[in-house]
């Protein structure tokens, strides 16, 4: 058993250690941090922003970023904005999507279904870079995975725009944000207070819509979170369980010898 | 490999027996006679068998799904992360499997150089593992540029450039590595392949491993050869099936936390953005597991002797067998020994932490002497120590420190024998 305390304090230290050079990973700025429902054991994502969420996503965002990986059908999924079909249905069928060849051998025009893809917001990379200036907005559907920070990164750069300090220059289209790495951005301010207007009465402030995209682009990059936040709970006591009964039919089998587990 | 003749009882198993002899081979394995003294450090190797099972049946699922083409292999990653039925689990126990597996076979490797497990008779033993160990790198290495992301796109092309540094052929080998002029299509399509290919050599590798430490038997906490079967022994099952179970349960917890509540922790954010061959990362790093042999690397200004460093760095542990000359395995009583020993773990965890740092000013420094000293401690402080220590006094047997040679030996014999006699 002296072994075994051993083996669990060292496992100790090394899980500390990931978790510590994991969240110290080069920050020059400390980010923002919000309290995010989806955190914790138990995180669940807030139903009612996560709509809001997907409100400022296509009214705000969407005419320049992408959510590629997504179809419509995730709008109504469990652990996710649970739109209805018909609500669903009804976004989708705002997008126009090329399909065919037809039996004519045409392609043509339809409204989007809930098995399509988001629709892109430019035709290709080039198209995009072109229309912003030299820089490509990237996809949103995994962005929040693809920053150090996570969603506190996400919603502090939203929060993070700024005068720049005296003496600093910045060329035509570059934007300061605090929380930006080099702190250029050649994304204007997206949020203004009441930008949108939200259908639940909840007030439009930047602080509130920069919480509520957020909490959508993390379920776009993490669409089975509740999923699996449930099932870990479950799987971990499972094992602890079976652990301890594990434990008790070792003592009793090495109890033929006389030597100690 | 038995030492008792096996028959088995029913005419039909005799028969089958006969002809191919698995249920000898089964209870070879059952009867397996193991020190009964293995503490907890031995429970790895069970669960690095774990580990390896797990990689290869994810894999397999997971090699259903993927598409490798360098259009569309990050696009299939996302098709398996959201709409392949419980894709992300398979994916993530996966792509954490790996850190796991790395982590099991850091303990293992640790707990052989505490032990002396590497020293004769096991010098074959330990060169197989270090084969292991060498195919497990290359193909977690391989397995990370899959997804497409932008550190495997750049980890990849820093690592296959590595070998353009070797005289006259390096660039001639680098374009046939890639089977092109840079990191494209046809390299994600062969690293694929042998990403596929590896692990069933780790696991015929594994095989011979566990073939080999059957002939002299487990090595043990006081590293003294024992009489087997004898007091000193107890079968392997139920005793080690049981403990190893336990050990591996604890683990799983580990593992399971990581899978269901941190699964991206242990990777870099930046292998969430799609290759780009144009955009280079601020740093290149390789995953966590790697970074002792990257801090090497870096830590020679020249190209190909840093490339040489490293491939060194391995090859020191290969010969390890006959550069620690002493003839007592186990640190227990090698007091000098056991100060140097912690040395070199600090050693290592040093070059793993300036591994993830960016290569100038006191990290370089730092690198570069944790470099020294790692080959320092292998190639002069090993040998000489062995010649020179004057190492406490051995046991005679297991059951003399574990039981203070009580008249309990007895029982412990009458209860092995009964269950032979079963």
């Amino acid at each position: 058993m002296k072994n075994f305390l051993k083996l669990l304090v060292f496992f100790t230290i090394i899980l500390s250690l990931t978790f510590s050079k994991a969240s110290a990973a080069g920050e020059q700025q400390e980010l923002l941090k919000v309290d995010w429902s989806f955190k914790s054991f138990f995180g669940k994502f807030d139903r009612a922003s996560l709509q809001r969420g997907y409100q400022v996503y296509s009214e705000v965002c969407a005419s320049c970023h992408s959510l590629k990986h997504l179809s419509y059908r995730n709008l109504a999924e469990k652990g996710g904005p649970e739109f209805t079909e018909l609500e669903a249905k009804a976004i989708a069928s705002n997008f126009e999507v090329t399909d065919g060849p037809n039996s004519d051998g045409e392609m043509f025009e339809r409204p989007a279904k809930l098995s399509d893809k988001f629709v892109m917001p430019y035709a290709n990379v080039q198209e995009a870079i072109a229309a912003n200036g030299g820089a490509y907005p990237p996809d949103m559907s995994v962005l929040v995975k693809a920053r150090g920070g996570g969603a506190n990164y996400i919603y502090s750069v939203l929060m993070g725009y700024e005068d720049p300090p005296a003496g600093m220059e910045l060329d035509d289209g570059v934007y300061y944000n605090k929380y930006m790495y080099g702190n250029k951005i050649k994304m204007a301010s997206p949020l203004d207070d009441d930008i949108v207007e939200y259908s639940d009465g909840t007030k439009a402030t930047v602080d509130q819509m920069a919480k509520d995209v957020t909490t959508f682009l993390q379920w776009t990059a993490e669409p089975h979170l509740e999923t699996r936040h449930k099932m870990g709970f479950r799987v971990i006591i499972y094992l602890v369980v079976l652990t301890i009964l594990v434990y008790f039919s070792m003592k009793k089998i090495w109890s033929r010898i006389e030597s100690k587990v | 490999m038995s030492d008792h003749e096996y028959t088995p009882k029913s005419k039909v198993g005799k028969w089958f027996n006969d002809r191919l002899p698995l249920l000898t081979l089964a209870n070879h394995l059952t009867d397996y006679p193991t020190p009964k003294n293995l503490n907890y450090w031995w429970t790895f190797g069970g669960i690095l068998t774990f580990c390896l099972i797990t990689q290869i049946i994810t894999g397999i699922i997971l090699g259903m799904h993927y598409v490798a083409h360098a259009d569309l292999a990050f696009q299939s990653v996302e098709h398996i992360m959201r709409d392949v039925n419980y894709g992300w689990l398979i994916r993530y126990v996966h792509a954490n499997g790996a850190s796991m597996f790395f982590l099991a076979v850091y303990i293992h490797i640790f707990r052989s150089l505490y032990y002396g497990s590497y020293k004769s008779p096991r010098e074959v033993i330990w060169i197989i593992g270090m084969l292991i160990y060498f195919l497990m790198m290359a193909t977690a290495f391989m397995g990370y540029v899959l997804p497409w992301g932008q550190m495997s796109f750049w980890g990849a092309t820093v690592i296959t450039n590595l070998f353009s540094a070797i005289p006259l052929v390096g660039d001639s080998i680098t374009t046939w590595l890639w089977g092109g002029y840079s990191v494209d299509n046809p390299t994600l399509t062969r690293f694929f392949s042998l990403h596929y290919l590896f692990p069933f050599l780790i696991l015929g590798l594994v095989v011979l491993h566990i073939w080999a430490l059957h002939v002299p038997g487990n090595n043990n906490p006081i590293g003294i050869d024992i009489k087997k079967p004898s007091k000193d022994t107890v079968p392997f099952h139920p005793y080690i099936v049981i403990k190893d179970l336990f050990a591996l349960l604890i683990f799983l917890i580990i593992f399971a936390f990581f899978v269901f509540f941190s699964p991206n922790i242990l990777g870099h954010a930046d292998n969430y953005i799609e290759a780009n061959p144009l955009v280079t990362p601020a740093h290149i790093v390789p995953e966590w597991y790697l970074l002792p042999f990257y801090a090497i690397l870096r830590s020679v200004p020249d190209k190909l002797l840093g490339v040489i460093a490293m491939f060194a760095a391995i090859f020191v542990l290969v010969i390890l067998p006959w550069l620690d000359t002493s003839k007592v395995r186990s640190t227990v009583f090698r007091p000098i020994y056991k100060q140097f020993y912690w040395f070199l773990v600090a050693d290592v965890l040093i070059l793993g932490y300036v591994g993830a740092m960016p290569a100038e000013g006191l990290y370089l420094l730092i690198a570069r002497v944790a470099t020294a000293y790692y080959f320092a401690h292998f190639l002069i402080i090993l040998p000489f120590l062995g010649m020179k220590e004057k190492t406490t006094p051995l046991p005679l047997s297991i059951t003399e420190p574990v039981l203070g040679g009580s008249a309990d030996m007895a029982m412990a014999r009458n209860n092995t024998d009964f269950k032979e006699k079963l």
